[in-house]
């Protein structure tokens, strides 16, 4: 089974959206990874990852944005997710990372919380 | 006709195999999602039984060792909930010992490995959660009452 999954990134002033689309798993995960190390390694600390077209996730793919937020705390930037659906939401409540990363109902409220 | 959730004809079963293979969970979650919709749960319910089965499946394919390489799904379609069962038959664990993660630990680095939250979520997405595991293989127990109006 081949997983399409894709990252899109939109960089605007001193903050960038990441635009997840398909199943965030580990391959899933790795490439949010990957995006998000880029832009922070270029400079951005102000991150939304808008997962409105990732409906299905799983702890692997989670873990990994565990890694985005670590690195987040780390440069003292800020992240916010978004779209997200409500067992994901609620997902990312029961594991705590709400208490690190804010979430917002749609993209321009994400952006507003960036701060 | 089939019948309808409530009616004598209940429980309904639907038995699936899957291979360990990845991303095979996603197979599962469709007779999942099908199966919800013929219970009638709405859609935070029906999703939620989606990613507990998967996080129940991805613990299987990475922890059973299962010489085989499949694992057993059971849908019960029950009038109060859906039982959802999954089975290998590989080595078996130490429910005990399974260590409860800690976010914050995670985050500040001191725990440097990010996973281990499957089964937490697994009992936190469903109502109920029961864990038999030994040499011969693991069974997970889990369901979802019918509760209409959407879940918790």
């Amino acid at each position: 089974m081949i997983n399409q999954f894709a990252v899109t990134v939109r960089k605007e002033g001193d903050y960038a959206v990441l635009y997840t689309d398909g199943y965030v798993n580990n391959l899933g995960g790795e490439k949010i990874g990957e995006a998000a190390m880029a832009l922070i390694g270029e400079g951005v600390k102000k991150l939304v990852i808008n997962m409105e077209k990732s409906t299905v996730i799983n702890s692997i793919g989670i873990s990994i944005l565990i890694e985005v937020i670590e690195k987040i705390q780390e440069i003292e930037g800020s992240l916010v997710f978004c779209g997200l659906t409500k067992t994901i939401a609620k997902t990312f409540t029961i594991m705590g990372l709400a208490q690190f990363a804010q979430i917002a109902d749609d993209e321009a409220s994400a952006v507003a919380l960036l701060g | 006709m089939i019948n309808k959730p409530g009616t004598a004809e209940f429980p309904k079963e639907i038995n699936l195999t899957i291979p360990i293979i990845p991303d095979m969970e996603v197979a599962a979650t469709q007779t999942a999602e099908a199966v919800a919709r013929f219970m009638e749960f709405d859609s935070d319910q029906t999703d939620e039984v989606k990613h507990a089965l998967i996080e129940a499946c991805i613990n299987a394919f990475e922890h059973s060792n299962s010489e085989e390489g499949k694992v057993y799904i059971k849908f019960v379609m029950r009038p109060e909930d859906l039982l959802v069962v999954i089975q290998d038959h590989g080595g078996g664990f130490d429910v005990s010992e399974v260590p409860q993660p800690d976010i914050h630990a995670k985050v500040a680095g001191t725990d440097t490995y990010k996973r281990g939250w499957g089964l937490m979520l697994i009992e936190s997405l469903m109502d109920s959660v029961e864990i038999l595991s030994g040499p011969q293989g693991t069974t997970l127990t889990m369901s979802k009452l019918r509760q209409r109006g959407g879940s918790q």
